[in-house]
């Protein structure tokens, strides 16, 4: 047999049919829904007379546009427009019959929260989800990426999706990281060299010392990213990290089954000899603690850097590097820490899990945030909450100044009430620093969470390590 | 969906390179539960000014492109999110056709899904007909999708590659699910042997 990466061998595990232009129709083992992009796909199947195939594989979950303020059960705390949005996902699910986590439900959260918590994402799997984060869940070793709603209609109708074959990129940092240097310092950085178009066409495969000393939370956070850099999906291979993390989850294998399915996960690796159409590396000794100054993820800098000016760039980037600056408002030649900034958000798919608040309240433990900012936690799950609180984080938080949300995506991507007021400047742990993500005229900088609460101590962009 | 074939339109220039799916159509739209009437908040915060009035230098909004059929772009147009709205804007616009070095993937399978034809060409061919779009409404772009040509008002030929299967579908109006559910023999004997071989799923 040909030597495979591990994303041929779970391309051909769910190859159902092969046309000979090499159109394929892949088959879809778990597909998450959310409120945004699934409504005009249930009206097409409701329109066409069309079921669900397999709603025992479809899991839909609300989090774009729910509040995360305490009194959200009244339903009053919503937007005419986003409570009809949550309301049509109430009943598609009811009607269609697949797998369902209300917004009253505890373990309802960011649907790329949801599905690894509750042992849905399993290595070996394809995963989709009308949202382009779906690329999180490769942390498991599956197949996962975003789709768009014509696609999610497909998908619900027939459990397949049509795909061609991407490309293989081996993304490898080697060594270990320092003090202070996280899974989102990681991914940024390797943006930083790959560009937010390096990645178009291919799968990226994360490997190495670095990425294997990962918990399932930071290699999350990774594969989260692998969209920012242009990727179709990001993965990684699954090891001990990952059987532990999955075992004992509600929808992972119990038994035999269990025994079963990792006789067959330990095989999903690349042979050694596998071809690379691509293949990067970054040395882990070499990652400093990073945040973006621009528009785009792409604009990546250690924290210890200055801000650029916009003819540092060659080509189109000039214009484009110009038109951030002005957005940002900030000017060349500043150093990166003297960045004052109003506002801190941490939360979203990519830092909202319990090793991520974890890493915000070390840095907070017995500090208070700058007078007059304004700072939130939104955990990315009601589990994720419930554990913060049972370990004595969200009292951290509290005492420290910053409100203690409910779970949802919330200020990621501003579409319920969290919002940027224009020209308010955030520290933020998501993943899109674009113009009006966070609110029309907002300013983002994107960082991991323990950079963003040294943030909210110091009020300006701040190098952690100056406070461990 | 509509049938893509041939189209002789305007094309409104927009060099900017990662025109992403928030500018394309910010997320306050994103509310709907329709796939119509999102057209005239297509690029919605670079069109409008705080009182929604029209800002006159944003490409669209000047008298000789508000009719464009065509978007003549920079590189990685579409990055950001899985958003079909943004196609959705896009086609509800009246806009068919998009000429750019390079595509955010998901954004490019979008189109194709929404009668839109997203063509991609080497970045002189684009800043060629970045150029010949400058010119306002009188320079005309030919589009002929069977025989994968680009006419330059100028009459400077260009040509360009697609996916046969794409095409097909995208020149017949095709709808993937009925292609699929065609296929449904294959899916079912599929879905019998993973359920032997991983029963876990
Ligand atoms: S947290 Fe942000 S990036 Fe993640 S799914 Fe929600 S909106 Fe998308």
């Amino acid at each position: 047999m040909s030597p495979k990466t591990l994303y041929d061998k779970i391309w051909d595990a769910h190859v159902t049919h092969e046309a000979d232009d090499g159109t394929c129709l892949l088959y879809i083992d778990r597909h998450l829904v959310h409120e945004v992009t699934s409504p005009q796909a249930f009206e097409g199947l409701r329109m066409a007379g069309r079921s669900v195939r397999a709603p025992d594989k479809t899991i839909a979950v609300p989090d774009h546009n729910v509040p995360t303020t305490l009194d959200r059960a009244d339903a009053t705390t919503m937007t005419e427009d986003s409570r009809i949005q949550v309301e049509a996902l109430d009943k598609n699910a009811k009607e269609f019959g697949v797998h369902y986590y209300p917004v009253s439900d505890v373990r309802q959260g960011i649907v790329h929260i949801v599905g690894p918590e509750q042992g849905w994402t399993l290595p070996g799997m394809t995963v989709v989800c009308g949202d382009s984060h779906t690329a999180t869940h490769g942390a498991f070793g599956s197949l996962a990426h975003g789709i768009g709603t014509s696609e999610v209609e497909h998908v619900l109708a027939t459990q397949t999706l049509i795909q061609k074959k991407s490309k293989n990129m081996k993304v490898e940092i080697t060594g270990k990281l320092r003090p202070g240097v996280t899974a989102k310092d990681i991914t940024l950085s390797v943006i930083g060299v790959t560009g937010t178009a390096g990645g178009t066409g291919y799968v990226i495969e994360y490997c190495g010392e670095a990425i294997r000393d990962l918990s399932m939370e930071g290699r999350m956070t990774v594969c989260n990213m692998a969209i920012e850099g242009g990727a179709r999906a990001g993965i990684i291979a699954p090891d001990e990290t990952t059987f532990e993390y999955c075992m004992g989850r509600p929808h992972a294998p119990k038994g035999a089954q269990w025994e079963a399915a990792l006789e067959w996960w330990k095989t999903l690796y690349s042979d050694d000899d596998a071809a690379w159409d691509k293949v990067i590396t970054l040395k882990g000794e070499d990652i400093a603690p990073v945040v973006t100054w621009g528009t785009s993820p792409e604009d990546v800098l250690p924290i210890t850097a200055k801000v650029p000016a916009a003819t540092d760039f060659k080509g189109g980037k000039i214009e484009a590097a110009q038109r951030s600056l002005d957005y940002m408002g900030l000017t060349a030649g500043m150093a990166l820490t003297d960045v004052e900034i109003d506002t801190v958000f941490i939360g979203s798919c990519t830092n909202g899990r319990i090793e991520d608040l974890r890493a915000a309240a070390a840095i907070l433990k017995g500090k208070k945030i700058k007078d007059g900012m304004r700072a939130m936690i939104v955990p990315g799950s009601g589990l994720v909450r419930a554990q913060a609180e049972e370990e004595g984080l969200a009292d951290i938080f509290k005492d420290a100044g910053f409100e203690w949300r409910l779970a949802g995506c919330s200020m990621c991507l501003a579409m319920n009430p969290d919002q940027l007021a224009p020209g308010e400047r955030c520290a933020a742990t998501s993943n899109r620093n674009f113009e009006g993500r966070q609110g029309r005229g907002g300013r983002t900088h994107l960082m991991s969470p323990a950079m963003a609460a040294a943030a909210a101590i110091t009020g300006k962009l701040t190098d952690v390590r100056d406070l461990m | 969906m509509n049938k893509f074939t041939t189209l002789s339109g305007i094309a409104a220039p927009m060099p900017l390179i990662n025109i992403d799916t928030d500018m394309i159509i910010p997320k306050q739209f994103l509310k709907t539960i329709k796939r119509s009437g999102l057209g005239v908040n297509l690029f919605d915060e670079m069109r409008y000014d705080d009182d929604r009035n029209e800002i006159p230098d944003f490409v669209l909004n000047k008298p000789q492109y508000r009719d464009a059929q065509i978007i003549v772009a920079g590189d990685n147009f579409g990055c950001g999110s899985s958003r079909e709205h943004a196609p959705w804007a896009i086609a509800d616009f009246g806009i068919t056709c998009i000429i750019a070095p390079s595509y955010a993937d998901i954004f490019y399978s979008n189109c194709f899904k929404n009668g839109i034809l997203p063509i991609v060409l080497p970045q002189e061919q684009v800043d060629a007909l970045m150029k010949d779009a400058e010119k306002g409404a009188n320079a005309r772009i030919e589009i002929d999708l069977e025989n994968q040509s680009i006419t330059s008002s100028d009459g400077d030929v260009f040509t360009f590659e697609v996916d046969s299967f794409k095409k097909h579908c995208l020149m017949n109006g095709l709808d993937d699910i009925g292609l699929t559910m065609e296929k449904a023999a294959s899916i079912d004997t599929f879905e019998e042997s993973a359920s032997q071989s991983r029963p876990w799923v």
